[in-house]
């Protein structure tokens, strides 16, 4: 049952010829055989998936279902789900049982999607591995020594794995990106603002975006149909129209101009992961686009800037893990002080504890305007220069990652190495532009992503080629051999 | 840009987050580390550039001011460490 598409998935529950409970149970019972092993998974919820499976049925019977009723998903444990314990992978919310839904959760509670559970990340969100959680490393589903990539690691292997038919992440410098990158997967990080922030816990606020992570771009256009749209209470959520981003799918190729951005097939770049990349890009060729070179001559100062920024805005908002109102507190604090530093201490891991410090520092008198100030002025040059690029082409498509995934414990003592790694999907977030990965091969069975960029409010044409791709491409059709 | 001790004390306060004695070398290089990536900002020259605060520069949306939150004092305490007759509890501040 796992190896159908979300549309066969779909008809079938329709015509009865499958029951919502049977497809929860049977991804309930995938979860149970191989989650030990691969730690996707923070928390399975299986009397929740149950009840709202048969409440899914009962919809169905009636004449009521949406397309997605009764297709179970698996949230990122970034999202607060009602009654269910929110982790965001840290000690410091281990015991936190989450008093309300995210909007993205009451979305997809409202279509009838069973939650199976929630899926390890890094720590906050804050990593490109998925090895910086409370509960350990993720593995990736094609290789056990490999990271699943990060910060949505656990949502991009549940994929791979096929203990979910779909799942929640959230990008803030290539988090959906990366691990859908890493493990095979069709992940699309939309325009800022699509998606409501509301009851995701903030990393950085003026890049944080959630997206699906699903098999293939048709999956992707339908689970953000659900997701996205205007919330009030996301202050920074645009008020758009509903959009339907499975509108143009089928549309023709025919004329697309892709911008390769010369910049991104640099030094660094694995040359295996570049030849992928490049015979992608050929495919789409094939299908009538235009291939033409672009520039975003400001590329390097992206990594930089992001990681004044993102750090500035995570000490913040991670001042609100104070060991009083919710997350761990210490014993016997000594007094207020005491009880505030060492409930943080203890709490938050390496990883966390480094970047709030960095961006205590970069927000302290003294330093503001050389780095804050400065970060943001950086981060408008980063997106002039894609508002350039785009002046002669559609989109852009180049890496995800300079590499396929790499092993665990690789890169954990250096944490600049792994910060460098992210070169390529940085950039999108600092502009608040829409990016998808999209599988386009591999390297010594290692998977590796297309990552196609376009401007503000370009996500239907994003997964229009994404579709088109995948329709004369079997890559994001493999499953790892051990989960089939 | 190379921290010390004196560095790392200071931005343990502000960022309220205890280091132990025995850590305070590792994080001093970790973070040096970190503040020389962000060295290679200040080669660039950023005259006249405005700082970008939202991607799509929009300002701040307004909405009328009208009660929209229900009390729920309870649901939200229950996940408290330490409350009492709805109040949370810390040690004692003043003396």
């Amino acid at each position: 049952m796992h190896n159908l598409t979300i549309k066969q998935m779909s008809e079938k529950l329709q015509s009865g010829e499958i029951t919502s409970v049977q497809l929860t149970q049977h991804y309930l019972d995938r979860i149970s055989k191989y989650d030990g092993e691969l730690n996707a998974y923070v928390t399975v919820t299986p009397e929740l998936a149950m009840a709202m499976a048969e409440e899914a049925d009962k919809k169905i019977a009636a004449g009521q279902a949406e397309l997605l009723t009764g297709i179970p998903v698996a949230h990122k444990d970034i999202f607060c789900t009602d009654g269910v314990k929110t982790s965001c992978s840290s000690k410091m919310l281990d015991n936190f049982i989450a008093p309300y839904d995210a909007h993205v959760v009451t979305q997809l509670k409202k279509v009838g999607m069973p939650i199976l559970g929630k899926t390890n990340m890094d720590e906050f969100a804050m990593g490109s591995s998925s090895e910086s959680s409370y509960y350990g490393p993720t593995k990736n589903p094609w290789d056990h020594k490999a990271v699943p990539g990060g910060s949505s690691g656990g949502s991009a292997a549940v994929i791979a794995a096929g203990l979910a038919p779909m799942a929640t992440g959230t990008d803030t410098g290539g988090s959906v990106r990366q691990p859908a990158s890493f493990c095979g997967v069709t992940g699309i990080k939309p325009t800022y603002g699509s998606v409501s922030r509301f009851g995701i816990v903030a990393y950085a606020s003026s890049f944080d975006q959630a997206g699906p992570m699903t098999r293939s771009a048709e999956d992707s256009a339908w689970l953000l149909n659900a997701m996205a749209g205007f919330d009030e209470r996301d202050s920074t959520s645009l008020e758009r129209e509903a959009v339907d981003y499975s509108a143009e799918l089928t549309n023709s190729l025919k004329g697309l101009k892709v911008g390769v951005p010369a910049e991104y097939f640099g030094e660094g770049l694995d040359p295996e992961v570049e030849k992928i990349v490049r015979d992608a890009i050929a495919e789409v060729e094939k299908q009538g686009a235009e291939i033409v070179e672009v520039h975003l001559p400001n590329k390097d100062l992206a990594v930089p800037s992001y990681y004044v920024l993102a750090p500035a805005e995570a000490s913040s908002n991670l001042s609100r893990f104070d060991g009083v109102r919710f997350g761990h507190r210490c014993e016997q604090p000594k007094d207020l002080q005491d009880l505030y530093m060492r409930s943080r201490s203890e709490g938050f891991g390496a990883e966390v504890k480094r970047r709030i410090m960095v961006g205590a520092y970069a927000l302290s008198s003294g330093f503001y305007d050389a780095y804050y100030l400065k970060a943001q002025k950086l981060r408008r040059m980063v997106r002039d220069d894609f508002t350039k690029a785009f002046e002669s082409c559609d989109v852009m498509m180049g890496p995800v990652a300079p590499t396929p995934a790499f092993n665990i414990g690789e890169k954990t003592d250096d944490p600049t190495s792994m910060y460098l790694a992210d070169l390529y999907t940085i950039p999108v977030n600092l502009a608040g532009l829409p990016g998808i990965s999209v599988p386009a091969g591999f390297v010594d069975d290692r998977p590796v992503g297309l990552h196609i960029v376009g401007p503000y409010f370009s996500e239907a044409k994003l997964l229009n080629i994404a579709f088109q791709y995948q329709q004369v491409t079997d890559w994001h059709t493999k499953t790892p051999a051990q989960y089939q | 840009m190379s921290l010390g001790k004196t560095e790392v004390e200071y931005i343990s306060r502000l960022a309220a987050i205890a280091v132990e004695e025995q850590e305070v070398d590792e994080v001093a290089g970790k973070l040096s580390n970190i503040l020389d990536l962000f060295s290679q900002m200040e080669a660039v020259d950023t005259d006249g550039v405005k700082p970008m605060a939202h991607p799509l520069d929009q300002v701040q949306r307004l909405r009328p001011d009208v009660v929209t939150e229900t009390n729920q004092r309870e649901k939200l305490q229950s996940v408290a460490p330490a409350t009492d007759q709805g109040l949370y509890l810390v040690p004692q501040v003043i003396e």
